[in-house]
């Protein structure tokens, strides 16, 4: 058996080494200079937990994960809440009345947005937002509702929550399709049960659907979640983090402190604590990944 | 049983006719769910319909009068300014290269953890996984120092070397659950033939899980044709940038109008749709079975 064995592990040389190179190699390396003073060039200086204490004492770091989480509002509890039930409406509803082609087809027009690069998604957005040529402010005036007409991107008061629109839009169709496909799983006798046994739409809808969908559930919450955490394309485009910092996020923060401002120490730093959650969060995946099939 | 048997003829002999008469709610959910199409379809119809609308005609109608004529001045000229053969050619050559990479390494992996049961394969799954859902961001310095170091900085080798360990990592995650419930009979047969690993491996594994990297190729080509944060950071040159990075930056240039920046947006969208078009089966079928697996 561990001759066996042996023979296949040659096989894991290449994926090794090739993460060795591209993944643990930089990721040590960046933990390293989190604890340095450096611009880029020359050697990191040693400075222990300056950065960490700097960075939590920094209002602009807090201002970028309170962001974050209205962020993850945006991007994964809205989409999965409303994917759920529009997964549920699609299949058990739509589907059956009207056929499953019509179902697809919705499906399918939910999910575009997620096909778009996030860089087209941006300009896309920002000209639709923009105050003068914007279609949104348009739209509003050729309808009289031109008093609500805003700066969309460009007001610090508003700028966040339409760059939350614009995730909620582009996120809507990940959660659907992934439900739709987790529903095809159910036995169509479960539904023919309830419905004899005079069940409503909405007890249907909780005791069997909710319930035979939990895997998909833990998998587009936690994933979604981590992408919200990502997030960098998006906000580049749409507002570059301002303005006045109200839509800075970690990444975009990273980004500045790297390339912009010759902080090396610092955005590496903002990215090794942005790991840290990701990483927590990932492993709070597995254990419930874990969990709901024992219970299956 | 029997009357679970019966229900379905029941049910669909009598729903058509009594819903259609008796249930307006029927009519409400389709319009609340057409209304739901528009507001995302929308979008991306009002790009299209300015895409080919002249500045004259935007600016005495607005941005959602129908177009008076046909205008492809706007994209033409913004795809020669910005070269975009030359972007559309970089993100293709990347994207396949990736894909196909991308796929061979995670089947390399895939077959020593999934196959093999190599020691240790949770960790080395826990690594693979971990490795795809780190933050670019936590990478991007070092790779970016490392990349100049070796003369590799501003190409797309360096980029192609990236994803496809990234996407690997996904692909090795995915695709070992696949192979740890490989048919054993199919293995002992080939081995009863003579057939070596590397035989087994290209002769009877791959070709039998071939459905599942063809949803693997599909997620790597498109993923790496989206990517935006580290071609930013590596392809400065003009003449080396992808699609997204080259839309992307070009959004704060001043010289952009209203139709410019939705013939930039139709021409940056266009691949997308192409490729969802071609492999919209594989991604719907894909997306979960690759998440849950």
């Amino acid at each position: 058996m561990a001759g066996r064995n042996r023979g296949y592990a040659l096989y894991l040389i290449p994926g090794v080494l090739a993460s060795l190179l591209v993944i643990v190699v930089p990721l040590v390396m960046t933990v390293y200079v989190s604890f340095t003073k450096w611009t880029g060039v020359g050697d990191p200086r040693w400075v222990g937990f300056d950065n960490y204490t700097r960075l939590f004492g920094d209002t602009l770091f807090w201002q970028s994960f309170g962001n974050i989480g209205l962020l993850v509002f945006a991007m994964a509890i809205i989409p999965t809440l409303l994917g759920l039930v529009l997964a549920a409406v699609l299949f058990d509803y739509v589907g059956k009345k009207f056929g499953d082609r019509w179902a697809g087809l919705f499906r399918s027009g939910y999910y575009l947005p997620q096909v778009i690069p996030v860089a087209v998604t941006g300009i896309i957005w920002s000209w639709i937002l923009h105050p003068s040529y914007g279609a949104l402010n348009r739209i509003l005036e050729a309808v009289g509702l031109g008093g609500l007409a805003k700066n969309w991107l460009g007001d610090p008061d508003y700028a966040l929550y339409s760059v939350m629109l614009v995730m909620i839009w582009f996120q809507i169709g990940y959660p659907v399709v992934m439900f739709m496909s987790g529903l095809s799983r159910i036995d169509p006798s479960l539904y023919e049960a309830a419905d004899l046994d005079g069940a409503t739409w909405w007890q249907r809808f909780r005791k069997i659907t909710v319930h035979m969908i939990r895997p998909e559930f833990y998998v587009v919450l936690i994933t979604t979640t981590i992408a919200a955490l990502k997030i960098f394309g998006q906000v580049f485009v749409l507002t570059k983090g301002g303005p006045s910092n109200s839509t800075l996020v970690p990444s975009y923060f990273a980004y500045k402190n790297f390339f912009e401002k010759a902080q090396v120490g610092y955005g590496s730093a903002i990215s090794t604590v942005l790991t840290v959650l990701i990483v927590a969060l990932a492993f709070l995946f597995l254990r419930l990944q874990h969990r709901s099939e024992e219970l299956r | 049983m029997t009357v679970v048997k019966e229900a379905p003829p029941a049910v669909s002999q009598q729903a058509p006719s009594a819903l259609r008469h008796r249930n307006p709610l029927r009519w409400a959910v389709l319009v609340a769910l057409l209304v739901l199409l528009l507001l995302l379809v929308g979008p991306l119809l009002v790009i299209a319909v300015n895409a080919v609308k002249s500045p004259a005609d935007y600016a005495a109608n607005g941005p959602l009068s129908i177009p008076g004529s046909l205008y492809w001045d706007g994209i033409v000229d913004f795809w020669n300014r910005v070269n975009f053969g030359q972007k559309l050619l970089n993100s293709f050559v990347t994207a396949l290269v990736v894909a196909v990479l991308g796929v061979v390494l995670s089947i390399l992996n895939a077959y020593a953890l999934g196959i093999g049961r190599v020691k240790g394969r949770v960790w080395f799954l826990v690594f693979f996984l971990v490795a795809n859902l780190l933050p670019q961001e936590v990478l991007v310095y070092p790779l970016y120092y490392i990349s100049k170091e070796v003369g590799l900085y501003d190409s797309l080798f360096a980029i192609i070397i990236i994803f496809t360990v990234i996407q690997s990592a996904f692909g090795t995650y995915l695709l070992t659950s696949v192979y740890t419930e490989f048919p054993r009979e199919l293995l002992d047969a080939a081995s009863v033939d003579g057939a070596g690993k590397w035989r087994t491996l290209w002769r009877v594994v791959v070709p039998v899980s071939g459905p599942t990297l063809a949803v693997l190729f599909t997620f790597f080509f498109i993923w790496t044709w989206n990517e935006f944060f580290l071609p930013l950071v590596f392809l400065v040159s003009n003449d080396n940038q992808t699609v997204p990075v080259a839309l992307g930056v070009l959004q704060g240039d001043r010289m952009m109008d209203a139709t410019t920046t939705s013939a930039s947006a139709l021409i940056g969208i266009l691949p997308a749709i192409l490729f969802f078009l071609i492999f919209q089966r594989t991604l719907t079928r894909g997306i979960a079975a690759g998440a849950i697996k």
